[in-house]
């Protein structure tokens, strides 16, 4: 189970609107566990998916607030109904001759791809639940992490309309 | 879960036979905009970057008024907007008089004032680059706005400057500033106007019925009334509802003349310096019916041991305002004036008599004690009210004046009162008086402030003059920042450190800006002096001396509660 409850928040793609959820968020004392923001199927709307720390009254008022914001057009609360949620991560190891072998096996394990290999170094992508980014870090965290970078979660609601599409092959 | 999205549909703008397109320069496309959307009058200050704006002014037919400092124009716009509910104006140029509205834009938005700022800002080009009173205005303002617009061409000026007053009036109202850089001014555009008109929302049926099946259980209920009521107009509908379901009302500070104080169902306003009665009705109602108000600190104290016994109806234009503060029971998210009609339609007829016996009965004469020496405060808000047969319209400042005035005056005629009461600034009464004459030119307007507040803004005394506006200020003058004073000798053990204070004469001051004074030192001289004040033409001065250290009682201390109070029996000496 992933910590957090999940808003998925429309913007318009204005200069300033992330300012304006970020000054949100500070002004009313939220704390906000990650937020990413990219394009959205429709154009001129960007979608940021932000993970409240709090119970559901608190995330109830956290929407509220960001609805009272010009720019925000539409405010979701995805936390239930086992949502789509995955992070990306890209690891830069410190390994060499067999440590390489090693690590490789532990990234082949988690469906994790090797993007980059240089003498004293490899790295690894993964995309997944953060529970499970979390536990390639953990492992691969023997040899020395040189250099790290997760994106924070992004989140889609399964799609209840049509459930015979959707395979919940993921967790 | 999934939150519905509630946000207000977008309304088209009004569909009339083809709407004309003029081709304007940017200076004139704001100047059309605003008469367009009715304004009247406006409050600014011209410097380098807003320059072109004031080049086109004068051709169009609207009323300007220069005032001494920004702040004093935000808090004028801010004042005619809270006395017409229609959008007030201020205008500064960019830098520092954009900072310089940054206190009155964050008043407005704490009081849910409509009001549009507009500020010129350098040319696109300079942006950035630190340029000669170049200012983020639009960053700063962020947090104290509604929404704010940096335009970045004359093509969609004219649409943003209608958005701005969509936005500032619409729902529940508040700031918008809208940031011109001097080029864009400059340009060419064209421009069709495009006011927008307002839509309320109205709360579900199965909301009034449950809330209506809650106020017809009630046995101990109470109305709990504030600015919304005034904002939404919704005079009438508190008063149908109050009269039919016989709960009566109490008002918040920023109610106060939402419901007149003489109606038999008034009982007085809560809080930290409500009447002790007041604040123990609160304490055993059963229901409380809370109307365009949003549970504030002063009034809660804290939230854990308040109104502990009541459940809660809430109506509220602003959905995030359900349970912000409290957790209610039935939330309703409806203007003021809807909400109550449509409450009313749903709750019974009932007779609450015995319970407001009980409330009543707990009550002290108000006022001072009878072997107080020397005006009180009392004494200056009654000369007030009797000398203005009740006619006239108070605008206060913060500190303990402010509370006396809500206290000792007694409001019978609507939106009579107008105060800063969210931000508490000093320095609010003196300008956002003028912005109430100018909505009011034929009746009576008073700013009443503390001798701290009224220098914080003195510099309008020119505008007065200028302007040949006639307001009646006075001031309850005791030499200290009376409010903070009254804390350290509860909280700080008489430590007066930096709460005396000195002021000019200002029997002298008036001559020399054109207007007239007088010193009122004696309590049998008050109302003779505001007698003679109503008599004078122009704006005056009342300089009252009251006791140094006058109290605001009863005060329940912040964060406390009903148990805390501080009653004056228990302040002796």
């Amino acid at each position: 189970m992933e910590t957090g409850r999940t808003l998925v928040v429309l913007v318009r793609d204005n200069p300033g609107v992330l300012t304006r959820v970020a000054g949100l968020f500070r002004r009313r004392n939220y704390n906000i566990e990650s937020l990413v923001v990219g394009h959205s199927e429709t154009p001129g709307v960007s979608r940021m998916t932000v993970v409240v720390a709090g119970g559901a009254p608190e995330v109830d008022q956290v929407a509220k607030q960001l609805r009272k914001l010009i720019e925000v057009l539409e405010v979701r609360d995805v936390s239930e109904g086992s949502p789509l949620l995955r992070e990306m991560a890209l690891i830069r190891v410190a390994a060499d001759g067999a440590q390489r072998t090693e690590v490789t096996e532990l990234a082949k394990l988690f469906g994790a791809k090797v993007i980059d290999v240089s003498h004293g170094s490899i790295t690894l992508e993964m995309t997944g639940s953060e529970m499970k980014v979390d536990s390639l870090v953990r492992l691969v965290s023997k040899f020395r992490v040189i250099e790290m970078v997760r994106s924070g979660r992004i989140a889609m609601a399964r799609d209840t309309q049509e459930r015979d599409n959707t395979v919940a092959l993921s967790a | 879960m999934t939150i519905a999205i509630d946000k207000p549909t977008t309304i088209p703008a009004v569909t009339q036979a083809a709407p004309e397109v003029k081709r304007l320069t940017g200076s004139r496309i704001m100047c059309e905009a605003l008469k367009n959307e009715g304004v009247e009058i406006m409050w600014g200050y011209p410097g380098g970057a807003i320059m072109p704006f004031y080049d086109a002014l004068p051709e169009y037919d609207m009323h300007h008024v220069l005032v001494r400092h920004e702040q004093a124009g935000a808090h004028a716009a801010d004042g005619y907007a809270r006395a017409t509910g229609k959008v007030g104006v201020c205008i500064g140029t960019s830098g520092p008089g954009a900072t310089n509205l940054v206190t009155g834009l964050a008043t407005a938005y704490m009081d849910s004032a409509p009001v549009v700022a507009l500020t010129g800002q350098v040319a696109r080009a300079f942006i950035g680059h630190d340029s000669f009173q170049e200012t983020d205005i639009v960053g700063i303002t962020l947090p104290v706005t509604k929404h704010s617009f940096l335009v970045n061409s004359a093509a969609e000026l004219g649409d943003v400057m209608h958005e701005a007053f969509h936005i500032a009036r619409s729902g529940r109202p508040g700031p918008v500033l809208v940031d011109v850089p001097k080029d864009v001014m400059l340009e060419e555009a064209d421009y069709t106007s495009a006011v927008r008109p307002e839509q309320p929302p109205h709360g579900g049926q199965g909301d009034y019925d449950r809330a209506g099946a809650l106020i017809d259980r009630a046995r101990k209920p109470l109305i709990l009334a504030g600015h919304g009521v005034i904002l939404a107009e919704a005079y009438d509908e508190l008063r149908s509802f109050a009269e039919r379901t016989g709960i009566p009302v109490i008002a918040t500070l920023l109610g106060l003349s939402c419901i007149p104080e003489s109606h038999p169902l008034y009982l007085g306003w809560p809080g930290m310096h409500g009447p002790a009665h007041i604040n123990r009705a609160i304490d055993e109602a059963d229901l409380i019916v809370a109307v365009g108000m949003r549970f504030d600190d002063r009034i809660t104290g804290k939230l854990e041991t308040w109104a502990p016994n009541a459940r809660f109806v809430h109506i509220d234009i602003d959905p995030a305002e359900i349970n912000k503060n409290v957790k209610v029971d039935v939330g309703i998210v409806a203007d003021a004036k809807d909400g109550l009609a449509s409450l009313a339609a749903s709750s019974s007829p009932a007779d609450h008599t015995e319970w407001i016996e009980t409330i009543r009965s707990r009550a002290r004469p108000e006022g001072p004690p009878g072997d107080a020496q020397g005006i009180t405060p009392y004494d200056v808000l009654g000369a007030i009210k009797h000398g203005t047969g009740g006619e006239a319209r108070l605008v206060t400042d913060v500190g303990q004046h402010q509370m006396w005035a809500a206290r000792f005056y007694g409001y019978d005629k609507r939106n009579s009162h107008i105060t800063s009461g969210g931000l508490g600034t000093m320095g609010f009464a003196l300008p956002a008086a003028m912005g109430v004459k100018a909505a009011f030119p034929g009746e009576p307007v008073w700013a009443v402030a503390g001798d701290g507040g009224i220098q914080m803004n003195i510099q309008e005394l020119a505008t007065l003059a200028q302007e040949g506006l006639e307001i009646k200020i006075a001031v309850l003058n005791n030499g200290y920042l009376g409010m903070v004073r009254q804390w350290q000798q509860f909280f700080h053990n008489r430590n007066y450190s930096e709460t005396r204070i000195t002021g000019p004469d200002y029997e002298k001051l008036c001559p020399a800006y054109g207007l007239q004074g007088r010193t009122v030192t004696r309590k049998e001289d008050v109302q003779a002096a505001v007698d003679w004040a109503m008599s004078t033409p122009g704006s005056v001065i009342l300089d009252f001396r009251i006791a140094q250290e006058a109290n605001v009682y009863p005060m329940i201390p912040s964060g406390g509660s009903v148990a805390t109070m501080i009653e004056e029996s228990e302040v002796v000496g």
